[in-house]
């Protein structure tokens, strides 16, 4: 099941290679980072080199799929044809405190009217597209307890 | 020997197209910028042939070789766009094109910025493609694409860590829509705004109701700047630019919301260069004109501008500080980019040399500095302040 109504632009690898590993990972249920072989830096988003030693040996690396909101928003004006009908929608930016504070943004999955605290745990939830051309994965969060 | 462009560059020249709502110019948008550019000359007293160096911001379509040829202009030395950044080059063309005039690289150069949303695609709306990917891979698809959602973010993290009210955003909106009434230019001239009218209108993405968002804006503006040594040859009172800077903190640009430094307006970094050059601090600052994307911005760009402490928000922004003539600090005097007209902010500069000039439609008294901090949120970001003769 899909959080959003169907019709979004849906991602798609970089065509220069940069972010493949992830959409790999992703579709196989796994949460990675960028991570810094040579240095030990944690990452988002991806880059080519890593931004505190600018070492090319850049990996992607899987971390546990928790996290913290750092901030949140609830939209209410649709901006694309595809939302007209949604309604309001939560979107988080979720924070990893133990990987260099990397964030990532997603939806938070529930009530789109629920109260939103910041701090909150949240863990991953992946949303897998597999009947889409081309198919497809994206990462949604959900409170934990 | 200090580098600096303080008190080196005149503006001399003002001119704006009539503005409209988006999609409803009769003029194509590059006959905008050539009104603009010639009003902006008239207004000088010089002919557009005289033009020697064009600067714009946001990827203006308006190319200067094409302005040059169109206005016949008989040795375009300058050629310039400030990268990135959206509304947040405005000032940072000012600097640009400051810095050539310093060095003598150029001797008269026209600051412009042309939009026309019907001819070309609006700001607010997301992308139409099938698929997406880089940076965007990571937001679009859970329906984060347009400038409001990619700040309501930053701006709830703030108020959050600073205990802001709702009532904070709303004054904000109440003072632009105060200062549009007096100004027959403004778009929302004769729409007046008031608390209740604003509490009920729509949530656009929370904490932005439809009244802390920009217009959408059809029209051009235009600002003429020469050597400050000139600065007497021309008609009107002359006003000097004695800082324009810009830029943007670590990792700013960070893409997928990671900037480390997040809760910002993006001017921590900027705002310590801009008072520096200028030799002043936000305590001789008379009236400002602060870019409005949306609401939440300003309250950001005001703090770290050095006006009022983050955890003051709640006392500093009530509608008769922001108001002139006599607010603590009168700001967005034109209307701004809520009610006057979304020009991407180069109007904002315009109005703040008008204060300087007594020509505003909301005049502060005797205006000797007066300050612009563009774009704020984005990367790179940039402020101006400009002077009376008195402060050179």
């Amino acid at each position: 099941m899909s959080y959003l109504n169907p019709g979004l632009p849906v991602p798609v690898p970089a065509p220069d290679g940069l972010d493949a590993p992830y959409w790999e990972a992703v579709a196989n249920d796994v949460l990675v980072l960028q991570y810094c072989e040579d240095c030990g830096t944690y990452q988002w988003g991806p880059e080519w080199v890593c931004h505190n030693c600018n070492s090319e040996n850049v990996t992607f690396k899987a971390v546990s799929p928790k996290g913290k909101i750092y901030s949140y928003e609830r939209v209410w004006h649709p901006v694309h044809p595809a939302l007209n009908e949604q309604g309001p929608y939560l979107i988080v930016l979720v924070e990893f405190p133990e990987h260099n504070h990397a964030r990532m943004v997603g939806n938070l999955i529930g009530d789109p009217e629920q109260e939103v605290i910041i701090g909150s745990e949240v863990q991953a939830v992946f949303e897998h597209h597999k009947d889409h051309d081309p198919e497809y994965t994206l990462v949604n969060w959900e409170v934990i307890g | 020997m200090t580098r600096t462009i303080r008190g080196k560059v005149a503006v001399v020249g003002l001119g704006e197209t009539q503005y409209y709502k988006r999609g409803q110019s009769p003029d194509a948008e590059f006959k905008l910028a050539l009104k603009a550019i010639i009003s902006a000359c008239k207004d000088a007293g010089i002919s557009p042939k005289k033009v020697d160096g064009f600067a714009s911001f946001s990827n203006d379509r308006s190319d200067p070789s094409r302005l040059a040829a169109a206005l016949g202009c008989d040795d375009l030395r300058f050629s310039n766009m400030q990268w990135g950044g959206g509304g947040g080059g405005g000032s940072g063309a000012i600097a640009n094109a400051s810095a050539a005039i310093a060095t003598g690289m150029a001797e008269c150069v026209i600051v412009f910025r042309a939009l026309a949303q019907g001819q070309f695609g609006r700001f607010g709306q997301g992308p139409r493609s099938n698929t997406t990917s880089g940076a965007g891979a990571f937001t679009v698809p859970y329906g984060l694409m347009s400038p409001a959602q990619s700040f309501a973010m930053k701006v709830n993290r703030f108020m959050h860590d600073h205990g802001v009210k709702q009532e904070a955003l709303r004054a904000i909106s109440l003072a632009s829509y105060h200062h549009a009434q007096n100004n027959p230019r403004a778009v929302m001239h004769g729409r007046p705004l008031d608390e209740d009218k604003y509490d009920a209108s729509r949530w656009i993405v929370e904490p932005f109701h439809l009244f802390d968002c920009c217009l959408e804006n059809d029209g051009a503006a235009a600002m003429l700047l020469v050597p400050a040594e000139r600065a007497k040859d021309f008609p009107h009172k002359p006003t000097y630019i004695l800082s324009a800077v810009s830029g943007s903190h670590y990792r700013a640009g960070a893409s997928a919301h990671n900037t480390p430094d997040y809760a910002t307006s993006t001017f921590k970094t900027t705002v310590p260069r801009l008072y520096d050059m200028a030799k002043l601090g936000p305590n001789d600052v008379q009236v400002a004109q602060v870019y409005e994307n949306f609401t939440g911005g300003v309250l950001m760009s005001i703090v770290e501008h050095g006006f009022c402490e983050p955890d003051g928000c709640n006392e500093f922004f009530i509608k008769e500080n922001l108001i002139a003539p006599s607010g603590k600090l009168p700001t967005n005097t034109s209307g701004g980019n809520l009610a006057e007209c979304y020009m991407h902010g180069l109007g904002l500069n315009i109005e703040a040399v008008r204060q300087l000039r007594g020509e505003s439609t909301n005049q502060v008294q005797d205006v000797d500095v007066s300050l612009v901090a563009s774009g704020p949120m984005v990367t790179p970001v940039s402020s101006s302040i400009f002077g009376s003769e008195a402060t050179l």
